[in-house]
């Protein structure tokens, strides 16, 4: 078996050790509860010596039941409350973790989040905090009882007669190694099993989210063919792997029969030869089961626990992210900003090894409209990752009305923006919620007067509860373009002084788009703005077009000053755009 | 769930035998305690060697009996379970293969996902649990008792006493921990939830300045959840103390009466040990018990959630009607369209005639019907009244297999799976030959990237054709309707990725084929749809217009509105 990874222990006892006093009473109530179970057959074995025909001791029996009456309900409370306490520890420690991996989450750099699927992050703050959370309340009750239980079973064996308790602890290896030999085996056979399970969940993801083109190509029995055929051959392997580990328990419970088996015979001879009384051997026998059943289940829990611990690891792996550094100390606040950007020698680049942005020189004056134009990938926006400090530059600096925007804030720069990207977001809640998402104070009126201002007032109406309607995760329910003008709702109603708008209109209908521009042109007015486009007419309007081409910006310059150079721009816009 | 299980028929000799072998084994093992009291009232008693040596020998056997019984059984069970969970997927993915369009929107992606992946395992768990549990512990429980009888009448009632209390124990907390249960995992949901939304907006809710925001509503989550399953958690764990209790006091009685009885000599010391022991093995047994019902739980709940997509009958069922081939021509008569749940009309009713080999245009603003409406040729979805007459027969009343075989469809939103170039290709036509395939891809204006592509046709397309371009992809999707030389051709805004030049040699390369395909072209662009037979313009679910370039301009102020937004030149002209 491999072995714990003691840093990772390490790190996971640092978020129990809030948790000490819950701890130590578990602690205290596992020892009571073994104990007194423990002693329960002892008590037992004693009553069964004091049966004699005619000749029993009633007052002494009864002695002893009452006294076993007190062991027994003591087990049971303390029983209880350890469970109360592991549970109080386990789920304590597991919010603890999630809020700290959500917290982790809001202060990762973008990069981290980009480079890495959701899906995964997200399996890491569920599923693996409860894998551990179910293992560290396994590992943890039934590992305390579980060796407190072995080592006390031996205590009394041996205080009772060495040789048969010698016998035992001969014959119990055994069992361990059975464990480990079937363990060992059968993990092999998982992990083929969990290929083949991964197999069939990359098809059924790709099939399940392309189910209407499957149905509008009649491809539905292909499908299920295909489908099978996987189907087939997990069954096959999942089918050998649950039987092989499912071999454990038999296979320990005989060789613990061994073991009663021994202890009866070793037993009853000792008994033969009056070194052991009846009710002791049948005390004896109780404590032979006691004593093999916890190694059953230590062995089920060391596998349970090196699971849990893998999985505390991938949480922590993803908690000890570096985060993005704080703000600076002497950081100061963006407040009312006039809106002269200005870029200078900026560089920058996702991966060292591909250049993106190198070199970039650029003069934003208050209040003027910058139009970005290029091909796919040409970093667009990645420009606009770095104005709003997404991403901080390699080299060069940023400035806005002459401050670098690493010396301000990173709230106060970001309010001075307003952004409105080509992926729409809303979060799940009422219409209200989201457009009031950044002045959380906003009137009723103000919002409404949003909505009417982006045009998106007149379906809001239309909806089954007007502004209070819930719309779900995702925005599901919403047309794309619905989701587009809540956005750009959002964005009015905080009246930014410097706006970004990223392809914000691109799923919005011509007709509909101007009729919007129109209402940006009133936002525009007086705000530095910075546009992402691929439509001609906001083009034509903007102060400056910078044509960017593999990271760099290569013309600049107003429509007809570009077309004039017949450079790039011209090739651009008549590939584009002419007709 | 309980439907569920009728597929698990299949397996009914595994579900037979597992609980049988297991039961075998459980019956080996209640025989243990009667071999202890014959070695101590036999064999200790009169110092009898020989006669331990064979009860002895009698112990092991009936141990290797019971490792080969239950061997036996646990084959079994996972033959079951296994084969069991195969089924349900079958049965799951097939059933999701017939739901209609209005189904499929019904439900969500991800939730299909997880059902089909971690419920199906779940409910395999508990399925192999119950095959080999379920029968042995109430067996051995039961066993216990009437072995009991056969030792000692009188202490055998104290089983009579016992056992249904502690069924009622059991059940009890069973009863009350499953809706609990429901709850915690729906307190999980809102937590996944939270966790999913703060990935895809991080953008927004940094740029919004939420992360504080955020971070305190998913403390709020957590708290709830931990809540919860503190309160979950203090119920189950009376479980085991309460047996604990139970059993016990049936020793304790056990013991009294045992003491009487062996004063007044009707029972031996042997017999009474016996007993205790019996009561001992439905305390073990007990435990088990109680673990397999926490699994039972989960996988009955995680079953509930695949039955709910297996009870969702198709909106559509597929009848047998006769296959209806022809020429292409549509007619919408008075059709309309209400998405169920909806609170207007997406299409309000129209009428529409379009001959064999027509182009027709349809043009509208965003969320004005216009993917609604061809998706009714193909009965994607069904009109919700009036009719859609294909080849001069209602679509209802054709066999949808042919229907569809017959129409081409380039869906908006250009998807490939992982495989080939052609792998994908052949998904228009599994007969088509390599000539077929470049033609089809010649005519998309796909031709070219894809000789040039190592591998040439058999370049590999990754996962939603993310190795291709938005462009390239979307030519691939035409390509793939173009294999089966459909009699019905629709571009669902199809070309909105490609430039102009590309977008018209496409359609001149349509319109040259022969017999020409009855299209419709969906498109934002007038320019895409200047040369139609047909333009229909939509409003909001409404037709309110039909006619050609040339005349739509003159007549129609929607139609005009849009030309004028992507032409602004001509508005001076």
């Amino acid at each position: 078996m491999k072995k714990l990874p003691t840093a990772d222990l390490r790190a996971v006892l640092r978020y129990i050790r809030p948790y000490t006093g819950h701890l130590i009473l578990s602690v205290i109530f596992a020892f009571i509860m073994v104990y007194e179970t423990l002693h329960v057959p002892s008590l037992i074995g004693d009553a069964i010596d004091l049966m004699l025909p005619e000749k029993t001791d009633f007052s002494a029996v009864m002695t002893i039941l009452l006294e076993m009456v007190v062991y027994i309900v003591l087990s049971a409370v303390s029983q209880w409350l350890l469970s109360l306490c592991n549970n109080h520890i386990a789920y304590r420690v597991v919010q603890n973790m999630r809020k700290e991996a959500f917290d982790k989450l809001q202060k990762l750099p973008l990069g981290y989040l980009d480079k890495h699927p959701y899906g995964e992050v997200v399996s890491r703050i569920i599923t693996d905090v409860d894998q551990f959370s179910d293992g560290l309340l396994m590992g943890f009750t039934q590992l305390l009882t579980g060796v407190m239980t072995i080592i006390g079973t031996l205590v009394f064996m041996f205080m009772m007669s060495p040789a048969v308790a010698t016998v035992v602890v001969f014959v119990t290896p055994l069992s361990l190694f059975t464990a480990a030999f079937i363990a060992k085996r059968s993990y092999a056979l998982f992990h083929k099993q969990a290929e083949v399970r991964g197999e069939q969940t990359a098809y059924i993801e790709e099939m399940i989210g392309q189910q209407k083109t499957t149905k509008a190509f009649g491809r539905e029995q292909e499908a299920v063919a295909q489908f099978d055929e996987i189907n087939r051959e997990l069954e096959t392997c999942s089918r050998k792997a649950v039987f092989f580990s499912s071999t454990t328990n038999p296979s320990t419970r005989f060789v613990n029969s061994l073991v009663y088996a021994g202890v009866g015979v070793f037993g009853a001879i000792a008994a033969i030869n009056g070194r052991l009384s009846v009710g002791q051997l049948s005390c004896f026998l109780s404590y032979a089961n006691q004593y093999t059943k916890p190694f059953n289940e230590i062995s089920a829990v060391v596998t349970e626990l090196q699971n849990s611990l893998a999985c505390a690891a991938r949480v922590l792996e993803f908690i000890n992210e570096k985060p993005l550094p704080p703000d600076a100390a002497d950081a100061v606040s963006l407040d009312d900003p006039q809106g002269h950007i200005v870029l200078s020698n900026v560089s920058f680049s996702y991966s060292p090894d591909r250049p993106l942005i190198q070199n970039v020189n650029l003069e934003v004056k208050p209040s003027q409209r910058i139009a970005i134009v290029g091909p796919t990938g040409c970093g667009k926006t990645t420009l606009i990752n770095l104005l709003m400090r997404f991403y901080d530059v390699d080299d060069g600096n940023i400035s806005i009305d002459g401050i670098d925007i690493r010396k301000l804030t990173t709230r106060s720069l970001r309010k001075g923006y307003g952004m409105v990207l080509q992926e729409t977001w809303l979060k799940s809640g009422t219409i209200r919620e989201n457009l009031a998402m950044g002045r959380p104070d906003a009137s009723g009126d103000e919002i409404v007067a949003a909505a009417k201002a982006a045009h998106a007032h007149s379906f809001i109406r239309r909806l089954p509860n007007g502004y209070d309607t819930v719309i779900a995760e995702d925005g599901g329910g919403l047309s794309q373009g619905q989701k587009q003008l809540l956005c750009i709702a959002r964005v009015m109603l905080c009246q930014p002084p410097m706006l970004i708008l990223d392809e914000a209109t691109s799923s919005i209908d011509t007709r509909t788009e101007i009729k919007i521009q129109k209402a940006f042109a009133t936002l525009m007015k007086g705000r530095t703005t910075f546009i992402v486009a691929h439509r001609l007419s906001t083009i034509l309007e903007a102060d400056c077009i910078l044509v960017m081409r593999d990271g760099n910006i290569i013309e600049q310059g107003t429509h007809k000053e570009l077309l004039a150079a017949n450079g790039f721009y011209t090739q651009l816009y008549n590939s584009q755009f002419a007709h | 769930m309980k439907k569920l299980l009728r597929l698990l028929k299949n397996y009914k000799k595994e579900c037979v035998l597992a609980p049988l072998f297991k039961m075998l084994e459980a019956l080996f093992e209640l025989f243990v305690p009667l071999v202890m009291a014959a070695i101590i009232d036999t064999g200790v008693e009169y110092g009898d060697t020989p006669f331990i040596a064979k009860c002895a020998v009698l112990l092991v056997a009936l141990g290797v009996i019971g490792l080969v019984c239950s061997l036996t059984a646990q084959y079994f069970s996972a033959r079951a379970a296994v084969g069991f969970a195969a089924k349900i997927r079958h049965a799951l993915f097939s059933h999701i293969q017939e739901l209609s369009y209005s189904d499929l929107d019904g439900l969500g992606t991800s939730t299909m996902i997880n059902r089909l992946t971690s419920d199906v395992n779940q409910v395999q768990n508990g399925v192999n649990l119950v095959l080999r549990l379920a029968m042995r512990s109430p067996f051995v429980v039961f066993g216990a008792m009437i072995m009991a009888f056969t030792v000692d009448v009188q202490g055998a009632l104290t089983f009579v006493v016992v056992i249904p209390l502690l069924a009622i124990v059991v059940f009890g907390v069973m009863l009350a921990t499953i809706p609990l249960f429901k709850k915690v995992q729906g307190k999980l949901d809102i937590v996944m939830r939270r966790t999913r939304e703060n990935l895809t907006g991080v953008r927004v809710i940094r740029a919004f300045h939420q992360e504080e925001a955020q971070t305190e509503a998913f403390a709020e989550d957590t708290k709830g959840l931990l809540k919860a399953q503190v309160f979950t958690g203090r119920i189950t764990a009376l479980m085991n103390p309460l047996t604990v209790v139970i059993v016990n006091a049936g020793i304790l009685a056990l013991l009294w009466t045992g003491a009487v009885k062996v004063d007044g000599g009707i029972l031996t010391a042997g017999a009474v040990i016996a007993l205790v022991n019996y009561m001992s093995q439905i305390l073990i047994e007990l435990v088990k018990l109680a673990n397999l019902i926490i699994t039972v739980t989960k996988a009955w709940a995680c079953g509930d959630r695949i039955q709910a997509v297996l009870d969702k009958s198709s909106s559509m069922p597929v009848e047998n009607a006769p296959a209806c081939v022809g020429d292409g021509t549509v007619t919408f008569e008075n059709a309309s369209l209400t998405y169920p749940n909806a609170a207007e009309q997406t299409l309000y009713p129209f009428s529409l005639t379009v001959k064999a080999g027509e182009t027709v245009g349809i043009i509208g603003g965003t969320g004005s019907g216009k993917s609604s409406l061809v998706n009714l040729i193909p009965r994607l979805y069904d009109a919700t009244s009036g009719r859609v007459v294909v080849n001069g027969t209602d679509v209802r009343k054709q066999d949808v297999k042919t229907l569809r075989d017959m129409i081409g469809i380039v869906p908006q939103h250009a998807a490939l799976l992982k495989g080939t170039v052609r792998s994908n290709l052949l998904w228009g036509n599994p007969d088509a030959n390599d000539e077929q395939l470049w033609n089809a891809l010649e005519m998309a204006q796909a031709k070219e990237f894809v000789a040039e592509k190592d591998g040439g046709l058999d370049a590999p397309v990754s996962q939603g054709g993310k190795n291709f371009s938005g462009g390239q992809r979307q030519r691939l999707t035409i390509a793939r309707a173009l294999v089966r030389q459909p009699r019905i051709l629709i571009l669902d805004d199809a070309s909105s990725a490609l430039d102009y030049m590309t977008d018209a040699a496409l359609r001149k390369a349509i319109a040259a084929l022969t017999p020409r395909p009855t299209t419709f072209i969906v498109s934002q662009r007038t320019a895409s749809l200047q040369n139609a037979d047909k333009i229909v313009v939509l409003e909001d679910g409404e037709v309110v217009a039909v006619g050609v370039h040339k005349e739509l301009l003159q007549t129609c102020d929607v139609y005009r509105e849009i030309h004028l937004s992507q032409y602004p030149e001509e508005v001076t002209e």
